[in-house]
């Protein structure tokens, strides 16, 4: 039996692609069910996210399965093979492994690092148990995924900076202010960025909002959006003594807060530290006040480099995920391997073998006087029992039935051979 | 020889635990902080031993000789230490604050260990308690020190924009000035303590208060550099950057206080 992905994500479709082919709300029940009950298919699950759709199987031939899938595809959302058939791609076997731990790990993710998708990837799995679509291999597979994810996680750093900048200024505020519940931040004009910042420093704690704006009106908006107070734009260099955090953005055509009124502020406010962020561009804020004591002004060009040195820290640290990955991929084949027919029917003998040896043994302990006729008798009846117990099982294994997996993990399990395999 | 033997386990481990804080601070193994902190506190036990074992051995406090003073300078900075890590649970601070131990330590291994035999005039209960008092919150200053350093390094960075390595490790401006503050606020009493208690116990012995020695004299400078730093602190808020380099300048007087006075001028509290 076989491991095949077959799926789309952000890379091989654009949105209006993937929207066709997703599986959301009540089609999830119906598609994994429906997935599940293909003739070739043995095992299923579905992982439908804004990002990709994905379809994990286990099946006993590849090529049918494929094409069945595919056919499948079309057929559930009404849609023409070709529409969409260029824009799948299909993994099997060891490379499946791999995809699965890949974007469990959020290596496959638009944003490389991001903590949703192993929280979807176990709705998934946890969905296709209660509908009771997976068996040993995927059931097996997913937990695996997502004990890598979490190795991925703790062995690495790739979820650990702001790849965003409105994230990227909370972080840096979390440097200055630690806590940001109980402090105050100013939005200094109206933009949709400087929104963004506001949002994110609000959901961080920040309780006190004020807007200062041009148009007054348009403040007063603001500010009850943000459940803040509006502050008069000529009064805003005033209100700066109250305000740990500014947010810069008026459109401007030149600087709105100068050296010597900030350093007025600074004396007013005994030295408190203050964080603006000048996301206008020109800049309205003027850079020299960086350098006035407990002043720290970053612009967005500050900003972004923050970026792109995460983003660059990221993929450095998604270098050391694809080794954990391989690791647990070869972990994984070995498990598969193991799986196979013959070390099970080897490892069943020997098993009896044991068994047989050291019942021999006690008999003969406990009755040294036997003579060889009884010894061989009794020698005689201990192998014919062991032989006849385990001929059924034998005989099973070596057929080369369908389920012959399940009936190996099956086996293994009820005789505890489970000689290399020690989880759970 | 078990004293002895003592002291140079605890230098060692001070000495291990120094290393594993620079290679930390320059590297970035994040690892290596848990076991940096283990290998302080076995270096510390270890060190307590060692002062227990020459109270025994001399039949007073050991601190006679700058030998002892500079080992138990170094103990309470580590008790300090263990204090602010319990509290706040800064790894990266014990690589700011254990070479000054280890520094500490390592000159009071030079030094001559013979337990110095106590003038009668000095024996009384003020030794424990005007010593442990001024070694204390000379402790927290030197702490107070440290974490001064920190709090430059990281306004450094985020003034200059250098968001990445030791940057990530640093605590925030906020804390590191909390904890300065604290510190200062914990080592001001104790020294004031300190002075009050050495002058009664200067009139029980030598029958004065006051004798302008030289220690009096650089303690009360000390005394009146802190009683600043809190001050401005309060009144005009001179916080942050200007609060860590305060500081930092007056730990050099406290150093100063400690070895300075013993080496270039004649004083009564001059240790051999």
């Amino acid at each position: 039996m076989k491991i095949l992905v077959i799926g789309l994500n952000h890379k091989s479709a654009d949105v209006d692609v993937r929207e066709k082919l997703a599986f959301n709300g009540p089609k999830l029940e119906q598609g994994v069910i429906a997935l599940k009950g293909l003739p070739q298919v043995r095992e299923a699950a579905v992982l439908s996210t804004c990002n990709r759709v994905e379809m994990y199987t286990c099946v006993s031939s590849i090529p049918a399965a494929s094409e069945g899938i595919k056919d499948f595809l079309a057929g559930f959302h009404g849609l023409q093979k070709g529409s969409f058939e260029r824009h799948l791609y299909s993994h099997s076997d060891s490379a499946a492994v791999r995809h699965v731990f890949r974007v469990a790990s959020s290596l496959d993710s638009m944003v490389v690092g991001e903590p949703q998708i192993l929280g979807q990837i176990k709705d998934t799995f946890e969905f296709a148990l209660s509908k009771k679509t997976t068996g040993v291999m995927l059931n097996k597979l997913m937990k695996k995924a997502i004990s890598t994810a979490k190795r991925v996680r703790t062995e690495t750093r790739i979820a650990e900076n702001a790849v965003s900048i409105s994230f990227s200024a909370v972080e840096l505020a979390k440097k200055i202010f630690t806590e940001l519940a109980g402090k105050s931040c100013m939005l200094l004009g109206a933009g949709e960025m400087a929104e963004l910042a506001a949002r994110h420093l609000v959901n961080n704690g920040v309780t006190d909002v004020k807007v200062a704006n041009r148009t007054f009106e348009r403040g007063c908006e603001m500010a009850r959006e943000f459940g803040g107070k509006p502050v008069r734009f000529e009064d805003f260099v005033h209100e700066l003594v109250h305000t740990d955090i500014i947010i810069c953005s008026t459109g401007a055509p030149s600087y709105v807060l100068n050296k010597d009124q900030m350093q007025q502020v600074m004396k007013e406010r005994k030295h408190r530290p203050v964080f603006l962020i000048d996301i206008s561009v020109p800049r309205n804020i003027d850079p020299g006040i960086n350098r006035l004591d407990g002043v720290y002004l970053y612009d967005v060009d500050d900003l972004q480099e923050v970026v792109d040195t995460n983003v660059n820290e990221r993929r450095k640290e998604a270098e050391k995920a694809e080794t954990i990955i391989t690791e647990e991929v070869e972990k994984f084949n070995g498990w598969m391997a193991s799986l196979d027919s013959v070390p099970t029917i080897v490892s069943l003998r020997q098993k009896a073998e044991d068994i047989r040896r050291e019942e021999l043994d006690k008999v003969i302990k406990r009755f040294p006087d036997m003579d060889d006729a009884q010894l061989k008798a009794v020698e005689y009846m201990a192998s014919a029992i062991i032989n006849k117990l385990i001929h059924p099982p034998t005989v099973a294994l070596k057929e080369d039935a369908e389920d012959r997996d399940e009936l190996i993990a099956m086996i293994k399990k009820l005789y505890s051979l489970n000689g290399e395999d020690n989880e759970e | 020889m078990i004293g002895t033997l003592l002291f140079e386990f605890a230098l060692t481990f001070y000495f291990t635990a120094t290393i594993i804080s620079v290679v930390e601070i320059f590297k970035g193994i994040r690892e290596s902080t848990r076991l940096m902190f283990y290998i302080s506190a076995a270096g510390f036990a270890v060190h307590t031993a060692s002062i227990i074992y020459r109270y025994f051995d001399g039949g007073h406090m050991p601190i006679a000789s700058m030998h002892d003073a500079s080992s138990f300078f170094a103990w309470c900075i580590v008790v300090i230490f263990f204090m602010l890590e319990s509290k706040y649970r800064i790894g990266i601070m014990g690589a700011f604050i254990m070479p000054i131990v280890f520094v500490l330590m390592l000159s009071s291994s030079v030094l001559p260990r013979e337990i110095q035999p106590l003038s009668p005039v000095l024996r009384s209960y003020w030794l424990g308690i005007h010593t442990f008092l001024a070694f204390l919150g000379n402790a927290a200053f030197a702490v107070a020190f440290g974490v001064g350093i920190m709090y430059l390094l990281q306004e450094h960075y985020l003034k200059s924009k250098h968001l990445h390595g030791l940057f990530q490790r640093l605590p925030s401006l906020q804390i590191l000035d909390e904890i300065n503050y604290k510190l200062i606020s914990l080592g001001f009493p104790l020294l004031t303590l300190a002075i009050i208690t050495g002058a009664l116990w200067a009139e029980s012995a030598w029958g004065s208060y006051w004798r302008w020695d030289p220690k009096e004299v650089w303690s009360m400078v000390t005394w009146f550099i802190y009683a600043l730093i809190l001050h401005i602190r309060l009144v005009a808020g001179w916080r942050g950057k200007r609060a860590a380099i305060l500081s930092i300048l007056g730990f050099a007087v406290v150093l100063f206080t400690f070895f300075g006075v013993n080496l270039l001028l004649k004083s009564l509290h001059t240790l051999s």
